[in-house]
């Protein structure tokens, strides 16, 4: 047994929160993130000051945070804007809970990148390889998605599977911000971005904020809902390969394997026990690369599982029931682990899986995380 | 005819100074270790591997593989807006780096991963000299 598989369900989520998603030029990073936070707080019913540890994602500044939701905590961090943090955070936070560093940790996210008319390329991002006008995040992920197609056949129309899903899950989750069906025909028409890559496999931009109250089993007790147990994690990073930004030239498959052993090992369950997948999609390529790093199918056949609804509810493995990046809102995989809680708990309504008793997150990054989530 | 928009340019640093150097007088470089041999592209202020600050740059043979491809559609710059669509090539040099560039000379339809591709140089200006990939035979 590894030495951190001890912290297997000490470690609990018990609160969450978000704003709407959309576009709110009105207010700003803090004001959606302490609206994210008084829902979080509401959600778990704990005294707003028993919180002693704060960790802000893409707020500017963490103290202007504190003071406007009026906290001293005893433990701060601040991780960077960057969508792989949402996983890094959490598992930062459990660790901090169980070492005793805090009691209670609020992560609060935020994001004005609509109404701000963020790019996520060009001039926003200077990067080694402007002169030749390669830029941005989903470009990279274009240039993974036309290997995998030459090496393995992977279609666009398998590709399409996945924003097909999710788009049905966002149909069917009011908060969603993508309301229109769309069919892989609407996928395959869809304008393109950067080929092989189109319009429907890029994730929105939208702003919002989310928020997760973290604390240990025993104090978890206490609160208004049954806790929701941190049960695996696993990590990798992939840096030494990192001169292009967003890319991995083997899609992040030795780094999400060394993940999934990690995760499945402490929480003593594997790819088949998993009810429900909550997975990283700013782009939909790396929903293919995700479900092959971490063992549910082989390298290379991700094109061929994902056929016919597998991503669905209702299909063999449900995924991103919220609609994920692509179609419910760009919260940097801090939606995708607050839908995880809330199947856990059984609040999804119309986007229930049936008994989730098992439910994982993941997100094949530069920095490759993956949670899985149980009943306390 | 219209004024040309500046297309960015590489910010030259001590680090990089040697590889644009080189491309001027068209020769592909990679940062060579001089303690541990090892190659690497981006240049770094030490040697990944062993953590020398012994680093120069030595010319490579400009032969590789192509390993992806992708078009650009959308000009995430305006001075691009006019090339649209055009390609980026993803090339594993022969001594192992990988670089990105474009691929000139050859039609989308045509385009095969894993064909062989040769250093081709387009100067730009007094300044600046782009290494550039072409299919090879
Ligand atoms: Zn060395």
């Amino acid at each position: 047994m590894n030495e951190f598989h001890k912290l297997k369900d000490r470690i609990a989520i018990v609160g969450v929160g978000n704003t709407p998603y959309g576009n709110f030029p009105d207010t700003d990073d803090y004001g959606l993130g302490a609206r994210a936070f008084r829902n979080a707080v509401e959600d778990c019913g704990i005294e707003k000051d028993k919180v002693d540890g704060l960790l802000v994602c893409r707020v500017p500044h963490y103290a202007r945070m504190g003071e406007i939701i009026g906290l001293n905590p005893r433990w701060t961090i601040q991780m960077p804007p960057h969508g792989r943090m949402s996983g890094m955070a959490i598992i930062e936070a459990a660790a901090a809970l169980d070492a005793g560093l805090c009691d209670y940790a609020a992560l609060i996210y935020a994001n004005i990148g609509r109404s701000r008319r963020v790019n996520y390329g060009g001039e926003e991002s200077p990067g080694v390889w402007d002169p030749w006008g390669f830029t941005s995040p989903g470009a990279a992920h274009a240039m993974m998605f036309q290997r995998h197609r030459a090496l393995y056949g992977t279609t666009t129309r398998q590709l399409a599977e996945v924003s097909v899903a999710f788009r049905h899950h966002a149909c069917l989750n009011p908060a969603a911000v993508m309301k229109q069906p769309i069919t892989i025909d609407d996928h395959e028409a869809a304008r393109p971005i950067t080929e092989p890559l189109r319009l429907l496999d890029y994730c929105l931009i939208n702003d919002g904020a989310v928020c997760i109250i973290m604390t240990t089993k025993e104090r978890a007790r206490d609160l208004k809902k049954k806790p929701v147990m941190i049960s695996g994690i696993g990590a990798r990073e992939a840096f030494t390969t990192g001169s292009i930004g967003n890319f991995d030239l083997n899609f992040w498959h030795d780094e999400m394997q060394d993940v999934a052993a990690q995760a499945y090992g402490m929480a003593g369950v594997g790819p088949s026990d998993v009810d429900a997948l909550m997975c990283y999609d700013n782009f939909s390529p790396t929903v293919l690369f995700s479900l092959e790093g971490l063992g549910f199918c082989k390298q290379g056949e991700a094109g061929s599982f994902v056929e016919g609804g597998t991503l669905k509810l209702g299909g063999k493995l449900p995924t991103n029931t919220d609609g994920g990046h692509l179609s419910n809102s760009y919260m940097q995989g801090w939606a995708l682990n607050v839908e995880a809680v809330r199947q856990i708990r059984g609040e999804c309504e119309d986007r229930q899986v049936p008994n989730a008793q098992v439910v994982q997150y993941c997100g094949a990054t530069p920095c490759s995380r993956s949670i899985i989530y149980t009943p306390g | 005819m219209q004024t040309a928009i500046a297309k960015p340019r590489p910010k030259i640093d001590n680090v990089n100074r040697g590889f644009w150097d080189n491309a001027r007088a068209q020769k592909l470089s990679v940062q060579k270790c001089g303690a541990c041999e090892d190659v690497h592209f981006p240049g770094s202020p030490v040697c990944p591997r062993c953590l020398s600050e012994k680093q120069s740059w030595v010319e490579v043979s400009g032969r590789g593989k192509l390993l992806s491809w992708v078009r650009f559609h959308r000009a995430y710059w305006d001075s691009f807006r006019a090339d649209l669509p055009y390609l980026v090539c993803l090339v594993g040099l022969e001594e192992g780096p990988l670089l990105v560039s474009n691929l000139v000379g050859v039609e989308p339809d045509d385009i095969v991963i894993g064909a062989g591709v040769e250093a081709v140089f387009e100067k730009v200006d007094d300044e600046l000299t782009l290494p550039k990939f072409r299919i090879s035979g």
